[in-house]
């Protein structure tokens, strides 16, 4: 891992503390392989950015990436680590 | 004329299934893959000396062993060897969606890709050098527009020209860096020189990919320990340098490798970033307006599915009630034998008891396709999550179990709109708690004999209501226990907003209500002939009959039969819930269908009641039943008979659909003895301290 990516982990929040408007990128997604790896075939790998459409406390989180709209349960966007 | 095989693939939301239907039109067939409960859609269609066998895939994102129905598609397109593979690509929304492709591009099937929805892609601004893209992908593309039937025939052509030519040679593949890349070729000869048979069948360097992305499917087929020993400290070594999972890794590059084919060959002229999807949007998924919108659309689907359908259910009850009196017209008063009973009372009662829910079946998944493919589905999900997912749910679950308070059968077909099995699974099971309208009718003899006029709103809501929270409850056992699990990771895409057209929204329909009466419908007409026999033999003797009016005589003839003795030795069985043997003779009867119930209780009183069944007879055989059961009851005994009514034995036609939709016998006699059992205990446990404080 290099300096870069070490110092962008710490910043790291998760995606559920972002306000709708936002543009976020996403640094790592803490959750087991099965569903890590879904997530990549959706587009939702590191590096990438999103928009958050809406969070919509204290339901489903909608962002946008690569042209599309997504929705996220609560608890995916806890597990969803972006700077 | 040539026979080829075509299989289709593409992401959930590409459009794919209009453009299965523009190909093969009404020639289709619905059926499982074998031993699992992931739908197959086989069609066929004629093109230039070809006859082409379409098989629709499940709609992936990839194909990992991470999801059955990845899985499935993926076993296909290797297995079976389809002579063209066409990937249906929502070409509006590219990169994602040649995700796919990517990962077909290396299994190398011979490929076409259809640039579906290349309308859309007009309108938001987006041009492609198709010949380029061709050209980088190593595959054909046609764009079309499923949804009017557009490059059909280019399509058609395409699908000929790659089958003609089989399988090529790549020249260009999809390069994982210098790290993976390295790791990849210590791999590849490895399993070329060591496991033939398996780089024989499918291709080596896409053996070596999916064992360094772990694929647990692969990595089984593997015997050799020395590739298995290698691929550990591949993964390893790549772990260490990228701090990641090698498989993400590998994720990141296909995507790269699209982005570089994307951005030299798609260029973007207009900057639209606010769609009419984001207004509808705004609206529809809105804090405030959401869930009344949902709440509204929810009751025209059950106003569409059973105020609509009692019209042409009244119909179809007319008209087998016709041809039952035109059948029985054949037999002279006092000449009636054995015959004229089966074919009225068990051929055409049962023919009839099958058609019956036709027209709310069709008109449900009408409904559902137009929720399905305007892109509500999605967005009711959304707005429904957050209660939902409190029990363990998924937000479209919501949909069938609204559904249940009408009718089961329907409603146990709707929860295909579920893609998980275990949240399926889950959701089939407590459906029978929803007090469906058959049961209405029990309630509905039962409350006025039993309950003064101010309480008899209050007992009914108890009544649905204690069905809800039971459902609630089964939920969570059931989460916790057979069905647990990982709770769904609730990802899901916003697809577009889309005009539904016409023939997708009809062909749906009539799929779903072909596949009832061919699968279920025969299935329950057998049932149902069992239990008239049940119910009419073995027959008393004539002179035991003698000297009885019509209704005593109906009384001795069930008493003698089957399901009367039957009633009568489980009466112990049921004497701790407060009921005796006419009331379990009653619900025997009552598994053909649950408002049998009142008819047969009526038989066992004696009370006077015309043959026909319609709710008519319910009434007009009510006032006299109801004072024989409140003489012979109190109303603790009359709460109970509905509490058990409500929860136990789902009728005949439900245990069919249940094994019907989850492919085996055992899922539905769990829900047969479960319901029963929990029946039973809660009913004891009320009667039994009912009958203390009272």
């Amino acid at each position: 891992m290099t300096e870069e990516q070490q110092t962008r982990q710490k910043q790291a929040r998760p995606l559920s503390t972002t306000k709708a408007g936002e543009t976020v990128k996403l640094i790592s997604i803490e959750a087991g392989r099965g569903l890590n790896s879904r997530l990549a075939s959706m587009g939702l790998l590191p590096g990438v950015e999103m928009k958050v459409i809406s969070n919509g406390h204290p339901g489903p989180f909608v962002i946008s990436v690569k042209d599309s709209k997504m929705m996220l349960g609560r608890g995916m966007a806890h597990k969803i680590m972006v700077v | 004329m040539k026979r080829i095989t075509v299989a289709l693939a593409g992401n959930p939301n590409s459009g794919k299934t209009s453009i299965f239907n523009m190909l093969t039109g009404a020639r289709q067939h619905v059926g499982n893959y074998p031993g699992v409960t992931v739908e197959k859609k086989e069609g066929s269609c004629k093109h230039a000396g070809y006859e082409m066998t379409v098989v629709d895939l499940p709609g992936t994102y990839s194909l990992t062993a991470y999801s059955i129905e990845e899985l499935v598609a993926r076993n296909f397109v290797i297995d079976k060897h389809p002579d063209v593979v066409v990937d249906v690509v929502d070409c509006s929304n590219i990169e994602r969606n040649l995700y796919l492709a990517t990962q077909l591009i290396e299994v190398n099937v011979p490929l076409v890709l259809a640039f579906n929805m290349s309308d859309i892609a007009k309108q938001k601004g987006l041009v492609f050098d198709i010949e380029q893209l061709s050209g980088l992908l190593e595959a054909r593309i046609v764009p079309t527009v499923g949804s009017k039937g557009k490059g059909i025939a280019e399509l058609l052509n395409a699908i000929i020209e790659t089958a003609r030519q089989g399988k090529t040679e790549r020249i260009h593949k999809i390069n994982y860096g210098d790290e993976i890349e390295t790791e990849l070729a210590k791999i590849e000869p490895l399993i070329t020189n060591t496991e033939q048979q398996l780089a024989e069948k499918y291709n080596s360097r896409w053996l070596a990919v999916k064992l360094l992305e772990q694929d647990s499917e692969i990595t089984e087929k593997i015997r050799n320990k020395e590739i298995l020993e290698t691929v550990t400290a591949s993964i390893e070594h790549l772990r260490i340098i990228f701090g990641d999972e090698p498989e993400i890794i590998i994720a990141d590059r296909r995507y790269g490798f699209i982005s570089g084919a994307c951005q030299e060959t798609i260029k973007s002229t207009v900057e639209s970033r606010h769609s009419r999807s984001d207004m509808i949007d705004t609206v529809v998924t809105n804090r405030i307006l959401g869930l009344p919108i949902f709440l509204l659309l929810m009751y025209l689907v059950f106003f569409l599915t059973f105020k609509l359908g009692e019209y042409p259910m009244g119909w179809l009850e007319q008209f087998f009630s016709w041809a039952g009196a035109t059948i029985a017209g054949f037999w002279q008063a006092g000449s009636e034998n054995w015959l004229k009973s089966l074919l009225v009372d068990g051929v055409i009662g049962g023919v009839g008891g099958v058609i019956v829910f036709l027209p709310n079946i069709l008109l449900l998944f009408l409904a559902i396709a137009l929720l399905e493919d305007s892109g509500y589905m999605a967005r009711a999900a959304f707005i429904m999550d957050n209660i939902m997912h409190k029990i363990g749910l998924h937000g479209k679950s919501f949909i069938p179990m609204l559904i249940g308070f009408g009718c089961s059968i329907p409603a146990i077909m709707g929860t295909r709109i579920l893609e998980n099995k275990r949240s399926r699974l889950t959701t089939i099971m407590v459906i029978p708690l929803m007090s469906c309208g058959a049961k209405l009718t029990i309630y509905m003899l039962i409350i006025p004999a039993f309950f003064p006029e101010q309480w008899r709103g209050p007992v009914l809501w108890l009544i649905y209501l204690t069905g809800i929270v039971l459902a609630i409850f089964c939920i969570k056992v059931l989460r916790l226990t057979i069905f647990r699990g990982e709770t769904i990771p609730f990802v899901m895409e916003l697809p577009p907003y889309r005009m539904p057209t016409l023939n997708s929204v009809f062909i749906h329909m009539w799929q779903r209500g072909w596949m009832y009466l061919r699968k279920a419908g025969t299935i329950i007409l057998a049932l149902s002939i069992i239990l008239w026999a049940a119910g009419s033999y073995p027959k008393p003797s004539e002179k035991s009959l003698v000297g009885l009016n019509p209704e005593q005589a109906q009384q001795t003839k069930l008493q003698y039969s089957v399901i009367g003795r039957f009633g009568r030795a489980i009466e112990p069985v049921l004497r701790p819930l407060g009921f005796d043997w006419k009331i379990g003779t009653a619900l025997i009867g009552a598994t053909a269908a649950k408002e049998v119930f009142v008819s047969q209780l009526a038989i066992v009183y004696a009370v006077n009641e015309t043959t026909d069944k319609s709710e008519k007879s319910v009434k007009s055989v009510a006032p006299t039943l109801r004072e024989k059961l409140q003489a012979s009851y109190t109303p603790l005994t009359g709460f109970c008979i509905m509490l058990f009514c409500l929860i136990s034995t789902p009728c005949v036609a439900t245990i069919v659909m249940t094994r019907q939709e989850t492919n085996s016998w055992g899922w539905a006699l769990f829900q047969f003895f479960g319901l029963t059992a929990l029946a039973y205990t809660i009913t004891l446990i009320v009667y039994q301290i009912g009958s203390l404080i009272i």
